[in-house]
């Protein structure tokens, strides 16, 4: 099967500052992801972040493997880390 | 008849059309939660795996030497935009399961970029389900799901899988992409089932 994927929608990881400052009491988009599909390691800012949809999905440069996926409901947030073998943040 | 003309309106529909929650749009948003796959015709296939796991293939050939039906629907998505009135063409999926061997009672749909969402199989038949090929006259484009897509408009509009390349049957009930994030398993727009619990 040949396929092409284009990819005009996404933006980068930074624009999910603000949704995971409100989870998270350190700063997610400089912290180091490590994709668990293909082994990809970098900057969380430097994902492909998709926001046109039900919820806020961050995928992988590499491979385009969802790395996070974030659904605010009226009452709760899901937050799904499958994709991510770690997130590395420094201590200080 | 009133001195006063009732304009165009004539074939503009009450807010009452409208399921609870959801506002009325002239435009065709694209929601995405990936890139967008560029599937050629000819690379193309729709495969259902029973249950018992035989597997029942099409290609675009094949799917387009079935029976097509016009379908004009309304739809409705979960982040609350409905557009009413959507003209569709496409393959009724009575007729892709009519030969099918299963008692299944739960589907999974797959699509080309691995998105995935779960339907009860009652959903899926009685001409409540197609596979379509054309919007509006022209071939889906696929921002919106192109070459074809899964329309299931009686549910909210993520059920209706675009790129869908497949279905699997199964005895039990998985959870999809966005049921597994929080949406709801079933998501009637007429019940507001948006997410898990509603």
């Amino acid at each position: 099967m040949k396929s092409e994927a284009s990819d005009a929608t996404h933006l980068d990881g930074n624009a999910a500052a603000g949704a995971l400052s409100a989870l998270f009491a350190v700063d997610i988009t400089s912290a180091i992801a490590r994709c668990s599909g293909c082994g990809q390691t970098g900057v969380f800012a430097d994902t492909r972040l998709y926001v046109d949809a039900p919820g806020l999905v961050a995928r992988c440069a590499g491979c385009d493997g969802v790395l996070m996926r974030v659904v605010t409901t009226p009452t709760d947030t899901y937050v799904d880390l499958r994709g991510l073998t770690y997130l590395k943040v420094p201590n200080e | 008849m009133g001195i006063v003309s009732e304009g165009f309106g004539g074939r503009r529909r009450s807010r009452a059309d409208l399921p609870p929650g959801q506002y009325l749009t002239q435009d065709f948003p694209v929601l995405s939660a990936g890139p967008t796959p560029h599937i050629r015709t000819e690379h193309w296939e729709f495969v259902v795996t029973s249950e018992s796991g035989e597997r029942y293939r099409w290609d675009w050939a094949g799917l387009m030497g079935l029976p097509a039906e016009e379908i004009t629907k309304d739809i409705h998505c979960v982040t609350r935009w409905s557009k009413l009135e959507t003209s569709w063409k496409g393959v009724s999926l009575d007729t892709l399961l009519a030969d099918v061997e299963t008692a299944a009672d739960f589907a999974m749909a797959h699509s080309y970029g691995g998105y995935t969402t779960n339907l009860p199989m009652e959903d899926l038949l009685d001409g409540q389900a197609w596979i379509a090929y054309e919007y509006d006259g022209e071939p889906v484009d696929p921002e919106h799901g192109g070459p074809a897509r899964l329309l299931v408009p009686h549910l909210y509009f993520w059920k209706s899988a675009k790129w869908v390349r497949g279905l699997v049957l199964s005895d039990s009930e998985d959870l999809g992409f966005w049921e597994t994030a929080g949406y709801h398993e079933y998501g009637d727009p007429w019940k507001e089932q948006r997410y898990a619990g509603d």
